[in-house]
């Protein structure tokens, strides 16, 4: 009688990552497998551990911006803004309107940077190798405008508290509109290569939903909790900058599976360039920075919430202050980390090709999960 | 900090005319300025806050709220920790539109208080729009009630308060660290965990070096 050997069990227990392409980064997950069935999993997170909130105590207020771009390290732009701005709503300081419309210009542009990027190794993830060429075109476009306004391409430190770094690059105007009038047709051209493709649609619709009672007991934000059925946006909810005074839609999906989740980024990226067109009616000459002086001490012993929608989810920063030119604390709330919570949900049951377009959908950068 | 050039902190910089006072009464001593000041700087700082929400809240549960301050539009209490969950319970059923969301739980950690962890429970009403900020007071070794139970979003959050801060959830399914190594020793975010301190027996055993620095 042969020995009981790991084949005989009905649950095989398998490792995937930190080491994995489908992973995104150095994310760890263990499977339990029956067969090709997902029976649950775990999480092990960690790996790009680098104390982003303890450093934050340690620097002073300004110098602490820069670091937020290497969390979210494909929108440094929007990780910025959400850092700016809630030092500044602790300091109490109003920006002028150049630097807002200015501020929502560029942020629009890396949510459509940070889509296109998920979109072409999402759909490399899962076999189609065309549409990475061809969202790495414009997200190449994207950044040159960053390399001109601000020097930087990736980590963009486009900002600084009370407003802007630096003012517009004289053909900023030019190159934003002719981006803007390129793009929706470039996304036409990626709907004709996958959203009615039926390999596309085997293996993303029904794959990974999410429940909306669910998203919302897990925490979950942006695209994906949009994607189950919940309209709701920070730009919409409780508005910044100056979004209160445009128009735009906020698309949700029906199902909450992967499929609607990748529509809801498409449509997300146009409703991006309908905002960033009515950003540049709005732009005017003016001063870029508000009145803040050279040494922020806000006052002591006060403490600010503040969160923006970043390409992800809700992006909060939480500052308290004991009045010295450091943050007493400085807490980050990144999307990716209570998005990524719900991969336990979303993959029970799946298979496993199935969990690679999973952890593609939720869009997480390990940067921003670990700090 | 060791690398800044620049004056510490300016809370604790000694005050500038402290030399002068030291020479003694036999300095001929400048008149008093006469000069007025310059009208003081209001001083910003929390409010208290006070709404007929809160009032109901308040009767509901006798002396559980303390400390509810407003800062920037942004209001907050302190809730006490036997009534905590009930209190979360109730915040997230209540009739007129329930905190079902929480966005986020963190801790401040204060080392002189006596009471030195503040938990901050960030929670958030899809009916209202309205964000509301709860905290809970933990002094070193003391256990909190989890509240993932109530909010299943706290799983990974509570756990990591637990790991870097060493704040211990009474009732979380999960109780183990999430960013740092598993046998780390040490909770880095601790205010007396100083930014150059590691667990060198760590290092030591794991990367078979002297210092990770």
């Amino acid at each position: 009688m042969a020995e009981a050997t790991f084949l005989d069990a009905n649950e095989l227990v398998l490792n995937m990552g930190p080491q994995h392409p489908a992973t995104h980064g150095v994310l760890r997950v263990k499977l339990r497998l029956d067969g090709e069935r997902v029976l649950g999993s775990e999480c092990v997170i960690g790996y790009l551990h680098r104390g982003v909130e303890k450093i934050a105590e340690n620097r002073t207020y300004a110098q602490f911006a820069p670091y937020t771009d290497r969390m979210d390290y494909v929108a440094a732009v929007t990780n910025g803004m959400g850092y700016c701005e809630a030092v500044e709503k602790l300091l109490g300081v109003e920006l002028p309107p150049r630097a807002q419309w200015t501020r929502m210009i560029l942020a629009e542009l890396q949510r459509i940077a940070s889509h296109l990027l998920w979109l072409g190794t999402h759909a490399l993830d899962l076999g189609a190798m065309t549409p990475v060429f061809y969202t790495f075109r414009e997200r190449e476009e994207i950044l040159n405008i960053f390399e001109n306004y601000c020097g930087a391409r990736l980590t963009t430190h486009a900002f600084r508290i009370g407003g802007l770094q630096y003012d517009l690059y004289d053909e900023f105007e030019a190159d934003v509109r002719k981006f803007c009038d390129d793009l929706p047709g470039k996304i036409d051209e990626y709907e004709q290569l996958l959203t009615t493709n039926r390999i596309w649609m085997e293996r993303t619709q029904g794959v990974g939903v999410l429940k909306p009672d669910d998203a919302i007991a897990l925490g979950v934000t942006g695209p994906v909790l949009r994607g189950s059925g919940v309209q709701w946006d920070v730009r919409k909810a409780q508005p910044y900058e100056a979004y209160a005074q445009v128009a735009f839609d906020v698309p949700i999906g029906r199902h909450g599976d992967t499929y609607d989740r990748y529509l809801v980024r498409l449509q997300e990226m146009r409703q991006s360039v309908r905002i960033i067109r009515q950003c540049l009616e709005r732009l005017e000459p003016g001063p870029i920075l508000g009145k803040v002086g050279k040494i922020i001490k806000p006052p002591a012993g006060t403490e600010v919430y503040h969160s923006i929608e970043g390409p992800k989810g809700e992006l909060g920063y939480f500052v308290v202050s004991d009045g010295t030119v450091n943050p007493y604390r400085v807490r980050i709330r990144p999307p990716s980390f209570l998005n990524l919570q719900a991969l336990d949900k979303m993959i029970q049951g799946q298979l496993v090709a199935d969990v690679v377009a999973i952890i593609g959908t939720i869009d997480i950068v390990l940067g921003e999960v670990d700090r | 900090m060791s690398d800044e050039p620049q004056s510490p902190p300016g809370g604790e910089t000694p005050p500038k005319p402290a030399p002068s006072t030291a020479q003694g009464p036999s300095a001929p001593k400048p008149p008093a300025p006469a000069a007025p000041k310059p009208a003081p700087k209001p001083v910003v700082k929390p409010e208290p806050w006070s709404s007929p929400w809160l009032e109901t809240l308040q009767s509901r549960f006798p002396g559980a709220i303390s400390d509810p301050l407003i800062f920037r539009g942004q209001p907050y209490f302190t809730v006490a920790k036997e009534q905590l969950l009930s209190v979360a319970e109730f915040l997230k059923s209540e009739p007129g539109g329930g905190y079902v969301f929480l966005t986020d739980e963190t801790a401040v950690d204060y080392p002189k208080r006596e009471k030195r962890f503040e938990i901050i429970y960030l929670l958030y009403s899809f009916a209202r729009n309205d964000r509301l900020r709860m905290k809970v007071l933990a002094a070193e070794g003391e256990p909190i009630p989890s509240v993932t139970a109530i909010w299943p979003a706290a799983n990974w959050l509570e756990r990591e308060i637990y790991d870097l801060f060493g704040v211990v959830f009474e009732g979380h399914p999960d109780l183990r660290r999430i960013l740092m190594p598993e046998d780390w020793t040490g909770h880095p975010l601790r205010k007396d965990y100083d930014i150059l301190r590691q667990d060198t027996a760590w290092v030591k055993a794991h990367l078979n070096i002297e210092s990770g620095q």
